[in-house]
């Protein structure tokens, strides 16, 4: 492996990839709404419920959460329990949108992106292989991504515990699922969105088509945010294991049809 | 005996019905500037692609440098420069991005990086602006840039696809003196894709004519008019008294002169039906007793190649 020519194109990709508003826009508003503007609301929402007697609703949405979650709100009181479980247990399968939008809109603008800027010819006469073309692109999207996450994750973890330090006074973020949801399930859902990227990018004309097909990657991120709040399922360190290990399985097997079609002649003749 | 540097036989590619390239067999010498001509769709583009093993070939066999394209793809395009249809730059990256770029992907020596980018800016004449982003450039610029990439390395082999197309006179001019300047000096071998016979006249050492995929014709420029271009037009001028009679005289030799003279002010322009023909009306001419001041052939080109063929083939 060329692993300078394989730097200079990620690093190249990212350097370009910036530069479109397409992209840039969505990175710096998304986590600015879910990860710093979303906790004070949860936080000033759950005050207000109490004043006003309606905690009798939380208490039955709360009653409809599986035991194991209960269990771990045990320690709190009405009022802090919705304050974790919101910003703990519901925001968690919303986290994950953050490095799947991330790696996703930088893959469209590597891949969909050079084909719309027809700058992949010339990268096609160079001696660069396929295998290394593919690596190069795949890593530039997917080490971003990660960069991406783990800022947002640790800038949240900073407006949780300041959004909720009036109400429960101490430290309580984040939790060990949080931490296995950044280390061990971030990556995995990075690499879904490069993957489906790649093969949305194949089919598409350029940077917006792509990103249009392959958004519908965020459903089974809704679904589980649909699970978690409808209480089917709830974010606990071993669904969170589960679920990375999943999504790491899907990788691996996208990954291996992907590389198999991206071949320089193929790339050339769809011109 | 050195083998050539470019080779193939009966290289074919096709895209579904398309015969892109079909059965195509030449060879391109070392230090040779090969013409490549062919109207629209003809299957240059194609042909560069299938050299550089950026496509695979239908059938048929290609080495470049001794190297299969098809197997030995990267080791072959590390001594191979190719300047492509359009620029593919990228336009929100600065000239100087564009080229450190390629030097990463071919592995320039570090150390050299920086000289040699700033040789080849000075070069073509996009120092002042090689900070710019690419996208504020002129066409001229861009394809100024382009070919400035494809050098970085110090290619063996040069494939420029239409590398004036769209240029100015000046700019066109600037590009065919660098090529020649590369294959002269620098023994570097040069795929030049034109439709441009004009330029191609000038500047290969020899030329293949493609249609719809077909080599249609090989050989250096003079051998293909002499071969393809029967018809040959001269000037002649004589005394202005006297071009009445020569009107009757050639009148009387269908068989050296076919179709009816041309008059322009005190000179005639003939068809002659080819070469022999000049040394046997001159020598009636002189017998009836005519002055003439001038028998000129006028230089036939590859453009009247090209329409022969053109005819022929349609
Ligand atoms: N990827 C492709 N898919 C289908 N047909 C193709 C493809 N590439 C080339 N062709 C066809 O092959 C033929 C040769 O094309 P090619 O681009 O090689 O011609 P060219 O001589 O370079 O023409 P031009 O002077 O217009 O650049 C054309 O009929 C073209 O439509
Ligand atoms: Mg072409």
């Amino acid at each position: 492996m060329n692993t300078r020519a394989i730097f200079a194109i990620a690093r190249k990709d990212l350097k370009v990839a910036i530069q479109n508003k397409g992209v840039v826009l969505p990175i710096i508003i998304l986590p600015l709404v879910l990860f710093v503007i979303l906790p004070w609301i949860m936080v000033y929402a759950s005050s207000f419920t109490e004043t006003t007697g309606a905690s009798n609703d939380i208490g039955e949405l709360l009653a409809r959460m599986p035991a194991g979650l209960l269990h771990e709100l045990s320690g709190f009181t009405p009022n802090q329990q919705l304050i974790v479980f919101s910003l703990v247990y519901m925001l968690a399968p919303m986290f994950l949108i953050m490095p799947l939008m991330v790696s996703s809109v930088l893959a469209a603008d590597s891949f969909a992106g050079e084909k719309e800027r027809k700058t992949l010819e010339a990268l096609l006469y160079t001696p660069i292989t396929d295998r290394e073309l593919f690596a190069a692109k795949l890593l530039g999207s997917w080490t971003t991504a990660l960069a991406v996450t783990v800022l947002s994750f640790i800038v949240y973890a900073v407006m949780v515990n300041a959004a909720g330090w009036q109400s429960i006074g101490r430290i309580f973020f984040p939790n060990w699922m949080w931490i296995a949801l950044v280390v061990w399930v971030t990556p995995a859902v990075a690499g879904l969105g490069l993957v489906v990227m790649v093969f949305a990018s194949a089919r598409a004309q350029g940077f917006q088509d792509a990103y249009q097909t392959g958004g519908l990657v965020v459903l089974p991120v809704i679904a589980l945010m649909i699970g978690q709040v409808s209480g089917v399922m709830y974010f606990s360190l071993s669904v969170v294991m589960i679920v990375g290990l999943a999504i790491w399985l899907i990788d691996a097997v996208l990954l291996w049809f992907a590389s198999k079609s991206f071949r320089r002649s193929q790339l050339m003749t769809k011109f | 005996m050195i083998s050539p540097v470019i080779q193939t036989s009966s290289l074919t590619r096709h895209f579904g019905e398309i015969k892109a390239v079909d059965q195509l067999t030449l060879e391109v010498q070392a230090g040779e500037i090969f013409g490549f001509l062919g109207h629209n769709g003809a299957g240059k583009t194609t042909t560069v692609r299938l050299l550089n093993g950026v496509i695979e070939a239908t059938s048929g066999e290609a080495r470049v440098l001794g190297l299969n394209p098809q197997t030995q793809g990267s080791a072959l395009r590390a001594r191979t420069g190719v300047l492509t249809e359009t620029p593919s730059l990228d336009e929100r990256l600065t000239a100087r991005d564009n080229l450190s770029i390629y030097a990463d992907l071919y592995n320039f020596p570090r150390a050299d990086v920086s000289a040699r980018v700033h040789f080849l800016l000075t070069e073509f004449e996009l120092a002042e602006r090689a900070d710019e982003k690419v996208a504020g450039y002129s066409k001229g610029m861009k394809q100024r840039l382009a070919l400035a990439r494809a050098l970085l390395h110090k290619p063996e082999v040069l494939f420029l696809d239409e590398p004036t197309s769209g240029l100015d006179p000046v700019a066109a001019r600037h590009v065919n003196d660098l090529v020649e300047h590369l294959a002269r000096r620098e023994g570097c071998t040069v795929f030049l894709c034109t439709h441009n016979l004009v330029e191609a006249q000038k500047l290969c050492d020899r030329v293949a004519v493609m249609e719809h995929g077909h080599l249609v014709a090989l050989g250096t420029p003079s051998d293909l008019t002499r071969q393809y271009v029967k018809r040959l037009d001269v000037d002649l001028e004589v005394d202005p008294t006297q071009i009445e009679l020569v009107l009757q005289i050639v009148q009387g030799l269908p068989q050296l002169v076919s179709g009816p003279p041309k008059r322009k002010k005190d000179m005639l322009t003939l068809t002659l039906s080819g070469r022999k023909a000049i040394p046997e009306l001159l020598h009636i001419l002189v017998q009836k007793g005519l002055h003439v001041y001038r028998l000129a052939p006028q230089e036939a080109n590859l453009e009247e190649v090209y329409f022969a063929l053109h005819g022929n083939t349609q």
